[in-house]
């Protein structure tokens, strides 16, 4: 399951919707192991963003309070049918990842 | 006390005139359907697949855009595919047990074998097979045997529901003792199967709509937000069956609630419960698995 990506852009009457699904387990630091009843460490995301054609329409500063496996959805204008969208993400650990994916 | 049995004469004059008992399946089918008919009027009969969803628009829109996008059971029956074409260790697959290798034939469960005497139900067929090619049996509720019947009513999505109740005696008892169950009051709330999802359907109890009983089982398996919650919080790591369920699971799970003691899954009664319950939803096309909260 690590790193899967599921992101779908899609044009409608001139606002692409991209819709995202991160799989990332955004542990808050706060939940505790019921067995060592030690905390799990925190590792969730800290900053995402989304580009289109290179140029930026999306920065996020997120945190703890969003769930396991975040799901986004934006609108942005301006973009044809066939052009590339990229959204990544990094995380607190120093992790991060990204994917590309083309407007339909 | 007074108060309990308040709300107990309340509630038994809000469910009103139950349905008059027939005494063919056929006529019973008739009544349950106009029941609904009478009470959700503007749902089409094709339309109680979807459970809940058909009866309200907002839950519906938010389960349509999972559906859509990236419902969370994807994993759960890719891994049931695998489950079902990997050989036993006598190198046959489960497709060897199944009419047309397993595919497409979910709508047909449960149905009455006269060889047996007794209804065959999907799970029971899967670890019917198992046992026959010497293999264990898998537990009944949830995780593998959920997987891979989730494939298996995977690949018969847009099939009908065809649920057949043969003239002989002993198929007859079955039914009768599953509607007996459906229509039997349990637990200390006193409720039973049709007091929720018939009389009440529709209504909330607390924070959950009631689904009506007619279109249950075309998504089962299914897969639970609560149930995922609740693996995930006793596992500590996400798993591809994680929110998987049977149909036994779910009727074991609603009995809790009305704090009635559980039949054990695929003993006569839930198996009895489960031909009636399927039989009542006949013609009705397989969606499974299904996703719901």
């Amino acid at each position: 399951m690590a790193n899967k990506w599921k992101v779908r852009a899609q044009l409608k009457g001139g606002t692409t919707t991209l819709k995202a699904l991160i799989t990332h387990p955004m542990e808050t630091g706060m939940r505790k192991n019921k067995k060592t009843g030690k905390k799990f460490p925190a590792h969730f995301i800290q900053s995402l963003t989304v580009e289109h054609n290179g140029k930026s329409v999306l920065n996020a500063d997120m945190g703890p309070a969003i769930s396991a496996n975040p799901y986004l959805s934006i609108k942005f204008k301006g973009a044809a049918a066939g052009d590339s969208v990229k959204i990544s993400w990094s995380d607190n650990k120093g992790g991060s990842d990204s994917h590309t994916v083309k407007v339909r | 006390m007074k108060k309990i049995l308040l709300i107990a004469t309340a509630f038994s004059i809000a469910v009103g005139a139950p349905i008059m008992a027939s005494a063919s399946p056929s006529g019973d089918l008739k009544a349950f359907r106009a029941y609904f008919k009478k009470r959700f009027p503007d749902v089409k009969l094709s339309a109680y697949k979807d459970g809940i969803y058909a009866i309200n628009k907002e839950r519906r829109e938010a389960w349509l855009e999972f559906e859509d996008f990236a419902p969370p059971y994807e994993d759960g029956v890719a891994l049931g595919k695998k489950l079902f074409n990997t050989p036993f260790a006598n190198g046959k697959t489960y497709a060897s047990c199944f009419k047309n290798n397993g595919i497409g034939i979910r709508q047909d469960f449960p149905y009455f074998s006269a060889k047996k005497g007794d209804v065959v139900t999907l799970e029971g067929a899967i670890n019917a097979c198992r046992i026959k090619n010497g293999e264990k049996k898998l537990g009944w509720k949830k995780g593998k045997i959920a997987a891979i019947s989730a494939y298996m009513g995977h690949t018969s999505r847009g099939n009908k529901v065809n649920i057949k109740i043969p003239n002989n005696p002993r198929a007859m008892a079955i039914y009768e003792e599953g509607k007996r169950q459906f229509y039997a009051k349990r637990g200390q709330l006193n409720f039973s199967c049709a007091d929720c999802h018939v009389y009440q359907s529709g209504n909330m109890a607390r924070g959950n709509l009631l689904s009506p009983a007619l279109g249950h089982v075309t998504h089962f398996p299914v897969w639970r937000k609560k149930w995922a919650k609740k693996t995930f919080a006793k596992k500590n790591k996400r798993g591809a069956t994680d929110g998987f369920g049977t149909l036994h699971r779910r009727y074991g799970g609603c009995n809790k609630q009305v704090r009635a003691k559980p039949f054990k899954a695929q003993k006569k009664e839930y198996k009895a419960l489960e031909y009636f319950h399927t039989y009542m939803s006949n013609g009705m096309v397989v969606n499974a698995p299904g996703l719901r909260q």
